[in-house]
């Protein structure tokens, strides 16, 4: 295990040293838009190659900020590697509905990485704006985040019907094999540990949610880890639309007392004005912290590595990069640690959320005595 | 710049939201039909196999220590009943011999009386058959007297002498 993670990291590593030695130009030229477009002309007239711009950006302080940016944000193409004319990238679909044009659909190639435009629109730090200063653009577009984000959906389907395939041929008795015996302990912690543990006897109704955000957000967790990957659970409009959805399935399903305790809490009438607000801001506050927990942490750990990484180009020195390599790795397996911890610290409060929501009063003892000790307090 | 992207990271793009919520309400929908509900049944068919098959063995168990109590009970009474029948089986024993005893003194005694009035009645035989030679001793001697010479008295005398001696010490 550690052997392998040695080498995936050490890969990791590597790659993202490359990576930054070809993005080191591109953040360069990116700094001011002016000589952008200039050295850009420069490129395409006279077909410089790289080396002359390499050793030309060498000189320039790297704003390793920018580079970082570059890595966790979105893009409209996948880029792989290289820069300028040498830059191995894919390009992805542009959907775009326009308020004056309508749904218009074009290859991101068309873009030439942001140096080009099509019809009136074009990229401006991947976003795509118009020269129509009239016409408002919603971008659709299937993005590298969005690419991966249907990518695991399809590994999640692949490898769980295939799951579900090998109990119908193999029968309920035999043990679990391959893939089945790593998967099944996860399937049966999430219904235990996490469902029954903090919902109760109703859990079951919920445990098909809580295994699809589990294995959702631990899929594109581990993949956000191979260094060529999209950071989707480090994107903050992944995060909102679980956190939403578990706003929506935790209160569609709160109870009478639920409601009651945010309404009518156990407390005096005159402070009802101060406690009712708190309450009922609390709603909101709880998926707002899973949203910016998941957000924070993948992002965090993303950035820390490329830091690392660029140490090496900060201080211009080849003597820094074994450090910066064993740093690196250090928190690359940090990062395979809280790939899982965050994967199951959002599916457990999603839980206990959802446990809160419908508690039956009578059922936990715990809740009553609580109720009992505040209605005696006063 | 900086700034720029600050916020674009704690932006949420529309694009992404929206391929998120399909994505992921189609995915909650197509697993939950057909890989959860399949597993998670698989899975709790197989719990229950184990957790009927734990009770199953339990209450196996449960047999074979109420049959073993059982057969220790019928062991016992089986003990008890050897313990009864060698008893009797002593006793009767016991019975029979001290039956035989008295059978035995009994016969012994009346071999005995039968013994002791054969020896009487040989004995009394004996003696009338002793009589009897007596007698016919005494016959044969009074006819060998009256045969042998009474001649003179002397010879009467010394004859009778004789004879009485031989009486006498018969």
């Amino acid at each position: 295990m550690t052997g392998k993670s040695n080498t995936r990291s050490k890969i990791s590593g590597i790659c993202l040293l490359i990576m930054s030695i070809f993005l080191l130009s591109s953040t360069s030229l990116n700094a001011n838009n002016q000589p952008q477009d200039e050295a850009h002309h420069e490129e395409v007239s006279t077909a410089t190659l790289s080396v002359t711009e390499d050793a030309h950006n060498a000189d320039k302080p790297v704003d390793i900020a920018a580079i970082a940016f570059e890595h966790i944000l979105d893009a409209h193409s996948w880029h792989f590697w290289g820069e300028g004319h040498d830059a191995v990238a894919m390009p992805l679909p542009i959907i775009i509905y326009s308020s004056t044009n309508g749904l218009k659909v074009f290859s991101s190639a068309k873009f030439e990485h942001g140096h080009a435009s099509y019809e009136n629109y074009s990229l401006v730090d991947e976003k795509i704006v118009s020269s129509d200063p009239n016409e408002s653009i919603y971008d659709f577009s299937i993005t590298k985040n969005v690419a991966q984000l249907l990518l695991s959906a399809i590994v999640l389907l692949l490898v769980f019907t295939s799951m579900a395939k090998a109990y119908k041929t193999q029968g309920v008795i035999s043990a679990p094999k391959g893939k089945q015996s790593f998967l099944e302990p996860l399937v049966v912690f999430v219904r235990d540990d996490l469902a029954k543990n903090n919902i109760g006897s109703t859990s079951d109704k919920y445990v098909p949610y809580l295994l699809t955000v589990f294995f959702m957000i631990l899929i594109n967790n581990v993949f956000g880890l191979i260094p060529i990957s999209a950071n989707l659970t480090g994107n903050i409009a992944f995060t909102l639309v679980l956190s939403v959805v578990t706003f929506i399935v935790t209160n569609i399903n709160g109870n009478k007392h639920y409601w009651s305790h945010i309404f009518l809490p156990h407390a005096p009438k005159a402070i009802w004005p101060i406690l009712i607000p708190i309450e009922v801001f609390g709603i909101l506050t709880k998926p707002f912290a899973l949203m910016i927990r998941l957000f924070a942490n993948i992002t965090a750990g993303h950035i820390i590595i490329i830091s690392l990484v660029g140490l090496i180009f900060i201080f211009k020195s080849i003597y820094i990069a074994p450090v910066a390599v064993a740093f690196s790795l250090f928190i690359d397996i940090l990062e395979v640690l809280v790939a899982f911890l965050q994967a199951y610290i959002f599916t457990m409060l999603t839980a206990l959320f959802i446990g809160s929501a419908v508690a039956d009063p009578n059922e936990d003892g715990a809740h009553t005595s609580d109720d009992d000790k505040v209605t005696a307090g006063h | 710049m900086s700034l720029f992207i600050l916020a674009s990271l704690i932006d949420p793009a529309i694009g992404l939201i929206f391929w998120t919520t399909i994505t992921f309400l189609l995915l909650l929908v197509l697993l939950g039909k057909f890989a959860w509900k399949p597993i998670l049944t698989a899975i709790k068919t197989r719990e229950k196999g184990i957790e009927d098959a734990l009770s199953s063995a339990q209450s196996a168990l449960n047999d074979m220590r109420e049959l073993k109590s059982s057969n220790e009970k019928i062991l016992n009474e089986a003990r008890a009943e050897r313990d009864t029948m060698l008893k009797e089986a002593r006793d009767i024993k016991e019975g029979i011999l001290a039956e035989a005893k008295t059978k035995a003194t009994s016969e012994a005694e009346r071999i005995m009386k039968t013994a002791r009035e054969q020896i009487n009645n040989e004995k009394n035989a004996a003696i009338s058959d002793l009589k009897n030679q007596v007698a016919k001793l005494s016959i044969d001697i009074a006819e060998k007297i009256l045969k042998s010479d009474l001649s003179s008295d002397e010879k009467q005398k010394a004859l009778v002498s004789n004879l009485m001696k031989d009486v006498n010490l018969n």
